[in-house]
């Protein structure tokens, strides 16, 4: 007992430095982005800017096309998120709850978008959209999205819809439910909140995705990410690209709180079959 | 008035093994039968199949002459108590309560009516609000029991319902169980391995040993007088000693026992209670350890061979470890090629 509560007090100062060099690593640059988007006078050798304030988010925000990609980029991820719930989620029960020939190879292909290298596969499949005439439309770059948010749809699914008793299925039949019914009343909520984390994840990543929607849609199509690249690539000014990428913190921060309220970490766990 | 008939249902699984061979059974009205088995001797596979969870492979299952052989489990007139309670988590128990009745359009107020009632009948009125995951075992365990009371179901079937709970809770609540039951009036088949449970609470129980029955009977007659070696071995404890009987006498190792029958290997089965002991020298027997449980003894001893055998009795400090003793069955029964042939 004492040797016990002894190893406990100590303090574990390899676990702390750890913390401090990852919390240094992830929020450091965030930091720098987020001085950058308050500085209108920063000049070398100083450590912090000489001047803050909002002119260039007053610049920034006066643009046209930033408000165009910022309601172009939410349009996109509603589509493609929805598209994909309405793809995977019926495609993740009969993998989950089914058996049929071909399910083992059929569930890997879903996932062998992600086990190559997605630049190629991107380049090999603007290919074949150029000769469909999809480059550059807003539907070629929803198809190009629909695959990037195949692995979570589908595979946290399968494994919330796994993770549902049977017999809590099998006693809803018993008081007297027909099957779809057991679905809609007993399966979907007993996995809702996992398959909601899914759909967040998907939605999120489909905000942000970056190589498709400027590989399909350029030049047509230019989301807030594509939109962010080019003001990083091409303008002088640092702080219109850093402007930006405060704003786009901005949808995934609300939604990881959305995320944390409604269904608390457990969930993503067992999402993922932990 | 409910009846259950079972008419040579098999079940047969995709390797070709017999979940389940060609049982019969009929449980009367108002009846409580209990499925007494090992696992996997097919008593849970034969209660999901009168559920309708199993489809049999030959057979037919009626429920007052209807046949339901077919028929699935929502279409279905009986009530599953299942192991695990399987409680919808994402209601609250008038939810839970309540949906079957929903799903029969039963109007606001006379669902509430019967929720209220049946939860008030075991025990947990005022309980509608909370959460499933707020109760503990023996509680989740009346709701499951409720949920499938509220219907009015014709048969209510029990999976080991009791399985999951601590001894003490469990001995409460098949009280509990079999007092509603008798109340209600409700055709009743329970599954279990608990040899206690289906003792202390049917009305007959049938013993199921691979697939098949072993024994049909009311408990006392099933403890006194089992028909086969297994059923001696699996209710109660059992002495079952191997031996040969030649002139009509029984014997192993140094123990004799005159048995009137033909010459030939036999099985004999003597109950603890049923062996009396007498100190000896300890060329017949020697006692092997004395146990004292307070209101009476168990004394295990060893046949010269080294074949185990128990007794009880009344005053264990009169036997100690070492002791020759010699033992003098009161009763007996005798098994051969797993047939009783004689009882005394």
């Amino acid at each position: 007992m004492t040797s016990l509560t002894r190893t406990r007090s100590r303090i574990d100062w390899s676990g702390i430095a750890f913390a401090i060099v990852l919390t240094l690593l992830i929020v450091g640059p965030l930091v720098v982005v987020a001085t950058w988007a308050f500085t209108e006078v920063w000049r070398y050798p100083n450590i912090i800017p000489q001047k803050f304030g909002f002119r260039f988010w007053g610049q920034t925000l006066g643009r046209p096309d930033v408000w165009n990609a910022l309601m172009l980029s939410l349009k996109l991820s509603t589509v493609v998120t929805l598209l994909s719930a309405l793809i995977c989620l019926p495609a993740a029960y009969a993998f989950a709850r089914m058996k049929f020939p071909g399910r083992d190879i059929l569930f890997f292909s879903f996932l062998a978008g992600h086990a190559f290298p997605k630049f190629g596969l991107l380049v090999a499949i603007a290919a074949i959209f150029l000769q469909l005439n999809l480059i550059g439309t807003f539907w070629g770059v929803v198809l190009i999205q629909l695959v990037g948010t195949l692995m979570f749809m589908i595979w946290i699914p399968v494994a919330a819809f796994q993770a549902v008793d049977r017999r809590m299925e099998e006693a809803a039949r018993d008081v007297g439910a027909s099957p779809l019914r057991v679905f809609w009343s007993i399966t979907l909520p007993q996995a809702g909140p996992t398959i909601f984390a899914a759909v967040l994840l998907s939605f999120v990543g489909t905000f942000y995705e970056t190589e498709g929607a400027w590989l399909i849609g350029a030049p047509g199509i230019r989301t807030m990410p594509v939109l962010m690249i080019s003001y990083i690539n091409n303008q002088m000014v640092i702080q219109y690209g850093a402007v930006l990428s405060v704003l786009l913190w901005v949808p995934s921060f609300i939604a990881l709180m959305f995320a944390r309220r409604v269904i608390g970490g457990g969930a993503f766990a067992r999402g993922f079959g932990g | 008035m409910s009846v259950l008939q079972i008419s040579e249902v098999t079940k047969t699984f995709s390797g070709g093994t017999h979940a389940v061979n060609s049982f019969s059974l009929d449980v009367a009205d108002g009846e409580l039968v209990c499925l007494l088995g090992p696992s996997g001797s097919g008593k849970s596979t034969l209660l999901r199949m009168v559920g309708g969870f199993e489809q049999p492979t030959s057979g037919r299952i009626t429920i007052d002459g209807e046949d339901v052989t077919h028929l699935p489990p929502e279409r279905r007139p009986t009530g599953m108590v299942f192991q695990s309670h399987a409680l919808w988590t994402h209601m609250n128990v008038f939810k839970n309560l309540a949906f079957g009745l929903k799903l029969r359009r039963m109007p606001a107020s006379e669902i509430r009516e019967k929720v209220e009632a049946v939860l008030e009948l075991v025990g947990l009125a005022g309980y509608g609000d909370r959460m499933t995951t707020q109760l503990s075992g023996g509680q989740q365990q009346r709701v499951a029991l409720a949920r499938s009371l509220v219907l009015e179901p014709k048969i209510l079937l029990l999976d080991e319902p009791f399985a999951s709970l601590d001894q003490h809770l469990r001995e409460r609540l098949r009280e509990e169980v079999r007092d509603i039951q008798q109340r209600l009036g409700i055709t009743t088949l329970f599954v279990t391995h608990g040899q206690d449970e289906a003792l202390s609470m049917a009305d007959r129980i049938v013993v199921m040993a691979n697939g098949k029955t072993e024994q049909i009977g009311r408990p006392d007659v099933v403890y006194r007088d089992p028909k086969t070696p297994f059923v001696a071995g699996f209710i109660g404890t059992m002495n079952l000693v191997e031996g040969e009987v030649s002139n009509g006498q029984f014997t192993r190792s140094g123990f004799a026992f005159p048995l009137p029958i033909a010459d030939g290997p036999a099985t004999l089965a003597i109950r603890p209670e049923s062996l009396d002991l007498t100190a000896s020298d300890a060329s017949k027997a020697k006692v092997h350890r004395v146990t004292d449980y307070g209101s009476h003894g168990l004394v295990d001893l060893d046949l010269a061979d080294g074949t185990r055998l128990k007794s009880m009795v009344a005053h264990p400090d009169l036997f100690q470890a070492g002791q020759g003793v010699d033992p003098k069955p009161r009763a007996v029964a005798a098994y051969r090629n797993n047939q009783q042939i004689f009882r005394s």
